[in-house]
Order: structure tokens, then sequence, then C-alpha cells
């Protein structure tokens, strides 16, 4: 069953292409990885995945809706997480996730707000400011947020970026359970390829606005007859 | 809804500093003017009503200040906490944000406003509410004129991103000379005193000098007040739909912050 599926996406801010004419498809449950050198158009197709940006032709559709129709009904199931947002930092770990509750309309938020702590490994951090947490805690508390309304899409973008091995580690080790046990459709967008070759049923290749390969990371590998996705990746970057 | 304006409930709730700061320059603002027509009525006979009408139009004009100060306030908060991109990505219409910022800054407005409304009455024995039941009416047309400015200036902040916070804190100022606070509209040169006539502030002022001078009440003022600001109110609103929609299409909802 698909889950999302893209359309001849297009996005042209003044006379550059961001995004050029991309069509695929991600089926319900699959974790898909979205790789690319800086600049080539992920976060500018998750910006219109996400109904932030505008896209100038194409359609996104996520079960079965066209995003452009039903906004912020669609944005109920979904749900984000960057290392370039962040969440308030003067409110309490607790608060932020009280907050991002309330507005993603989560039933039974006290007993969701503890569930998710105990699993992250909050709780003592709960009534701390999030300013005030290490970079690692910060990233736990927007994972919470990011999982608050058990999103049937979640898009990740570098969720381990800039955290130790052992937290990116626990990091990849509870998307993969969450997944797996929500069965929910995960795109994510990262420059980690271990990362990638863990979590990732496939993965889309981007280069220059355009997906330029897709497939498993197997796949991948034997296809561009190279040792490992890394290897893959600055090949295609370079060619 | 409810849930943005508790956001900024709890920042507030959570920082003595900030509740100080909403207090304190209110405060500051009344005591100044509080003895400056003070210190007019006792050395000019020009109108002996000086104290109360400064005061009192210093009041109004802080309960507007802080109005639109508040609502920028808001929207500020989540650009300079890169929360912007987060909320703008849960399942929250333009609407329901109009209608959270505009209600959480009627809370932060009052914070403010309050303690300087108390103070005034026993330090320079003026009250507010002298202005009787045409205070409500007056307080809505300054409120309304208030996020009024507040969403036009949001609107820049969308579409052009933290480039336009100047303009955030200076809108009031460009528009207080022209909206005759302390002075009747006469004293303004005639070509000045045409462009001053579009503004609601002029008619909500004038009142106040009508009902403290002359104790009349003319409900011609009030109403010219509020049909300005439901003609302003409308077409900001949609102002903001407009930005919402051109941030959109130029991608600085996923990056206002940086």
């Amino acid at each position: 069953m698909v889950a999302i599926e893209i359309k001849n996406l297009t996005k042209q801010f003044g006379n550059v292409w961001a995004v050029k004419n991309i069509s695929f498809e991600i089926n319900k449950g699959k974790i898909i990885g979205l790789l690319g050198p800086n600049g080539c158009g992920k976060t500018t197709t998750l910006g219109m995945m996400l109904g932030l940006i505008k896209p100038t032709s194409g359609s996104i559709i996520i079960n079965h809706n066209n995003i452009e129709n039903n906004r912020t009904g669609l944005l109920e199931k979904m749900n984000f997480i960057s290392p370039y947002i962040e969440l308030p930092k003067k409110l309490t770990v607790e608060e932020n996730l009280k907050v991002y509750g309330k507005l993603y309309g989560v039933k039974n938020l006290k007993e969701k707000i503890y569930n998710l702590m105990e699993k992250l490994n909050l709780f003592e951090f709960r009534s701390r400011k999030t300013g005030e947490l290490s970079s690692g805690q910060k990233n736990r508390v927007s994972l919470a947020k990011a999982l608050i309304n058990d999103p049937e899409i979640l898009f990740l973008d570098e969720p381990t970026a800039s955290l130790d091995p052992d937290v990116g580690d626990y990091i990849r080790g509870f998307i993969e359970d969450f997944a797996s046990k929500k069965g929910s459709t995960i795109l994510l967008a990262s420059h980690n390829m271990n990362e990638v070759e863990r979590l990732c049923h496939e993965v889309m290749m981007m280069k220059n606005g355009e997906i330029i390969d897709r497939g498993t990371s197997g796949d991948l590998i034997n296809k561009h007859g190279r040792k490992n996705l890394e290897e893959v990746f600055l090949k295609i970057v370079r060619e | 809804m409810y849930a943005l304006s508790l956001r900024h409930i709890y920042l507030i709730k959570g920082s003595l500093p900030r509740i100080l700061d909403l207090i304190y320059w209110p405060t500051i603002q009344i005591v100044l003017w509080g003895f400056i027509s003070k210190f007019f009525t006792l050395h000019t006979d020009l109108y002996n009503h000086t104290v109360g009408i400064i005061l009192s139009s210093a009041i109004l004009y802080d309960f507007l200040f802080r109005s639109s100060i508040s609502f920028n306030m808001l929207f500020l908060e989540e650009i300079w906490s890169r929360n912007f991109t987060n909320l703008f990505v849960a399942p929250l219409k333009v609407s329901e944000i109009i209608t959270a910022l505009t209600a959480t800054a009627l809370l932060r407005t009052l914070i403010g406003i309050i303690p300087a409304v108390l103070l005034a009455a026993p330090f320079f024995g003026v009250s507010i509410f002298a202005l009787g039941p045409s205070l409500v009416l007056l307080f809505l047309s300054l409120y309304l004129f208030g996020i009024t400015l507040g969403l036009l200036v949001t609107s820049g902040l969308l579409r052009y991103g933290p480039a336009f916070e100047n303009i955030a804190w200076s809108s009031l100022f460009l528009l207080a000379p022209l909206g005759c606070v302390y002075y009747p509209l006469s004293i303004l040169p005639d070509w000045l005193q045409m462009v001053a006539k579009i503004l609601p502030l002029v008619y909500i002022f004038e009142e106040v000098r009508s009902i403290l001078l002359d104790n009349v009440v003319n409900y011609s003022n009030i109403l010219t007040a509020l049909k300005l600001n439901l003609i302003y109110f409308t077409s900001a609103v949609f102002i903001f739909y407009l930005a919402f929609y051109g941030a959109r299409k130029k991608g600085t909802l996923i990056n206002v912050g940086e």
C-alpha cells in the first residue's frame, strides 16, 4: 500500500531549480533514505512534503490526500525532526511535550508523555529547561516531540547529527524499534551512511535536484561496483 | 489554539524577570507622564485637567503599544528560539495561529498595564475609569488597532524573515505623531490632518479629551474608530494570509530562524 506518492515534483526559486521533476512512491511501513550532497534539494523536497514550501508544479499525495488540499489534516498524522530546528529553550522538557501533545491533539497525553520520557530516558530531566540540556539530551526531547502523535509518516532530517556514537546508536535503535512496532513510514535524510545502511529498506540518491538512483543499499553497492554505501555516494557526487 | 497560548503562558510563568519586564515599562511611562503633567498643571492654567488627560491618554496609548508589541513578541519568540518550523509543521491553521496570538497578546498586555493603571490612582489621583462605560469600546478599538499593526509586522516577518524585526519596534513610533494622542487634531497642519483622519487613533483620543474635558460622550467618534479598525483588521488578516502564502512559495518557513 502506497503511503507517499510524489508526481513530477518541481520547485524553482527565481532562476534556480532546487527540485527538478522528481517522482517516487514510498510504501507504508518502509524506511527510505534520502541521500545527496549539500544543496542537492533534500531539504526542499522534505519542506514540500511537510507543506512548508509550495511546489512550483507536481503533486504530493500522502495517504491518498493531496497535501495542498488538506495540509492541516495530513500534518496531524505526520511529524518531523531536524537538528536545525529546536524546541523552546525556556520551557521545561515536560512543558514542551505538553504543548506539542496538545498541538497534535494527542489523547491520554499525560500517559503518552510519561511513556516517551521513560523510553527515552528523559524522566530525570523533565523539570529542567530544554535549553539547559546537552545536545544528546535535547535530541532525545526533539525525538519525543516527533513521536508524540505516533506519526504514520515521519520525516527525519539528520536525526543523529552532532551526537556522540553512543547516543547516536541509541537513537538509531529507538527509531528502528518505533518503526517496527508502529509500522510508520519514514523518510530519512542523512549523511551518515552507516545509519542509512542500518535503518533503511531502500535508498534514493539525489543530485542537482533530481533523483538519480534508487535501490536497497546492497543493490546500489553492487550496481556501482563499490565496497559500501559511502563509496557509492562519493562516486555519484563526483561524477 | 490553546496549546500555542499555553506555550507562551509557560514562558511567562517560568520567568520572573520576564514578568517584571512586562510591568516595568508601562509603570515607568505612567510615572514619567504623571510628573510631567503635574508640572504643567502647577505652572499653567491652560486647563485644569492636564494630569487626568495626559495620564489617561498615556495609559491608553501604552495599552495600544503593548498590544502591538506583545503580538510581535509572541511571533519573534518563535523565531529567536528556532521553534518556528516546528510550529508550522504542526496541524495548525493560519486562523488558529492568529486567534491564539491575539488572545495571548491580551494576557501579556494586561499583565503590563494593570499595575500601571492601579498606580495612577494613588500617585496622581487619576483613574482611567473616569472615562465611564465608553472605556470598554475605547479599549476594544485600541486593541483591534494594536493587533492590526502586529499582524502587519508579523506578515513582514513571515515574508522577509528576521530582517524585518526592526520594523516591529518602530511601527508604532511612526504612527504616534499622527495619532494625536496627547494633543488635539487641530494642532497638526491641514495636510497632516487629512492623513491623520484615516487613523482610528485620532477619533479614540479626541473622544478621550471630549469625555474628560467636556463630559460629553460622542458616539460618532467611537463608531468611526471601530469601523476604521474593522476595515484595517480585516485587511491585515488578508495580508497575513498572503504573507503566509508568499512564505510558502519563497521557502522562508523552513529557515526563518537562520
